[in-house]
């Protein structure tokens, strides 16, 4: 019982950093800050959802499986994000200044 | 608890309903190509979330991976070749012209779209709630197929012929993109150390999966496509971080070979089992399961080969020897 | 309303979607983008159908058939991408003439 309210808690977060770097990609001002918002929250939100699911997982093979996948996101978001901004920095797309 | 469940799921089914026919509505009605390429992706995305709750996870790792993942890239190569085309044109003519339909032939084609809507849904509303189709056949079949994932046993076993002739669909894609012209040559930036790096990362877990999708496809969502888009997916990064392996000798009769091989072998064990007295595709149970395995590693490979192949965008030029 | 019908209902609205992308858009592209949606629609509708087994577990059988349809499709989408590019490699346009010429 105490595994499954800590899964609910751990999975409510993830989906909350979800929702904040969604917000972010919506409404940020310009690619750079928005990359920043989806990249982050999302890697975050992704760890703490594999998390509250390891409690759940039947057998270490399938932790290992979702760790694993986190770690493979992690590593594709941030090359992804780093190429995006740098084709931004080559079109000469300026950064936001309030 | 189930009470709760049930409503819930409905609400989530339409939930992605309708975030699917809003995301096709705008892929469809951007005026911009590449908004319209990118809404597409987050199309297939969506698609794949909705076989998974359909129960088909094999069809989601297909769409996923092939629907959305490749077909995406497909379509942003053939932008990226469509702008080069424009700017290599001084004067190219520039068609920019909304399709000229009178009002009146508008409101004829939306009102003919609207009774399509309406009787094939009113068709469909007419139809059994409940209907096993041919589930509990394949349930029957299954001990003897050699593999215990129904779908795998449908693809390769049961309907062997569909998977046979779709090889052949795949090749004759090849073959016709191919004639078609010969595969641009693009400058390709230098990778960078961070996509070099990347790639050379990824590289050795991405065929590990693939295998792993391959041998799991036996009794687990996975199988022969899955693992060939996964292959396909790590040589296009080979391809956009600039080691196509152009100068090397790959791209002669080596990879033609691997691009038939698939169907080769396929027809080969087709053939095989007639002089053996049997039909043709028809396995003999106990030995199934080992001939499934030895048309899927092939297959895998030629999928992969050839999904490649079609990124590529046609006919290798190999770079004269100096 | 079960899932099964609303997704096959769904599935109907996007082949509908795609007709009409496919009648009225000029470009090449959009026509292809258009018959991939159509496409899309015609494997939900199939997918739909085979979810209404009463045992909760699905028929593999349309579920095998939508994955050669998924691979023929970007076969075919494969191909209709490099013809476009030739069509605007020799007429310098990825759009078809408004009208046939005479």
């Amino acid at each position: 019982m105490l595994s499954q309210i800590a899964t609910i808690l751990l999975l409510l977060a993830g989906a909350a950093f979800f929702l904040a770097g969604t917000l972010g990609l919506l409404r940020f001002p310009d690619v750079y800050t928005r990359l920043h918002a989806l990249t982050k929250a999302d890697n975050v939100g992704l760890g703490l959802i594999v998390l509250g699911l390891a409690l759940q997982a039947e057998s270490w093979t399938a932790i290992g499986k979702m760790t694993l996948i986190w770690l493979l996101v992690l590593i594709a978001s941030a090359t992804g994000a780093h190429l995006v901004a740098q084709g931004a920095l080559r079109k000469k797309i300026r950064s936001w200044k309030p | 608890m189930e009470a709760m469940i049930q409503p819930l799921g409905l609400a989530l089914d339409g939930l992605l309903a309708l975030t699917l026919l809003w995301l096709a509505w705008r892929v469809l009605a951007s005026a911009d190509l590449f908004k319209s390429i990118v809404f597409f992706i987050a199309f297939g995305l969506v698609m794949a979330l909705i076989w998974v709750r359909l129960g088909a996870p094999d069809v989601a790792l297909a769409e996923a991976a092939i629907g959305a993942g490749l077909t995406g890239a497909l379509f942003l190569a053939a932008l990226s070749r469509l702008r080069q085309g424009e700017e290599g044109m001084a004067n190219g003519t520039h068609l920019r012209r909304a399709n000229g339909l009178r009002f009146g032939a508008q409101a004829a084609l939306i009102g003919l779209l609207i009774a399509l809507f309406l009787a094939l849904g009113f068709a469909l509303l007419s139809l059994q709630n409940e209907a096993p189709g041919l589930s509990r056949e394949v349930a029957d079949m299954l001990p003897a197929s050699g593999v215990s994932n129904p779908v795998t046993a449908v693809l390769l076993n049961f309907r062997a012929y569909d998977t046979l002739l779709e090889m052949g669909v795949l090749l004759l894609a090849v073959i016709a993109a191919w004639s078609l012209s010969a595969a641009p040559k693009e400058a390709v930036d230098a990778p960078g150390p961070v996509l070099g790096g990347f790639v050379r990362l990824l590289l050795p877990p991405m065929i590990l999966v693939s295998s792993y999708l391959l041998w799991v496809g036996a009794y687990a969502p996975g199988g022969a496509f899955q693992a060939g888009a996964v292959l396909a997916a790590a040589a296009v990064l080979l391809l956009l971080s600039g080691r196509s392996p152009r100068a090397s000798g790959w791209l002669g009769w080596p990879l033609r070979v691997i691009l038939s091989l698939g169907l080769a072998v396929f027809i080969a064990i087709g053939l095989a089992l007639t002089f053996a007295g049997r039909l043709f595709l028809d396995y003999p149970p106990d030995e199934a399961g080992n001939i499934i395995l030895v048309i899927e590693v092939v297959a895998t490979v030629s999928i992969g080969a050839t999904l490649a192949a079609l990124f590529a965008g046609g006919r290798p030029q190999q770079d004269k020897r100096e | 309303m079960t899932p099964a019908i609303l997704y096959a209902i769904t599935g109907i609205g996007l082949f509908v979607l795609g007709v009409h992308a496919l009648t009225r858009r000029a470009h090449l592209l959009n026509k292809i983008i258009a018959l991939n949606i159509m496409g899309s629609g015609i494997f939900l509708v199939f997918g739909a159908l085979a979810y209404r087994t009463p045992n909760g577990v699905s028929d593999p059988v349309p579920h095998a058939m939508v994955i050669t349809g998924i691979v023929v499709a970007i076969s075919a989408t494969a191909v209709a991408l490099t013809l476009m590019l030739r069509l605007q490699s020799k007429t310098g346009a990825a759009e078809l003439p408004e009208q046939s010429p005479e």
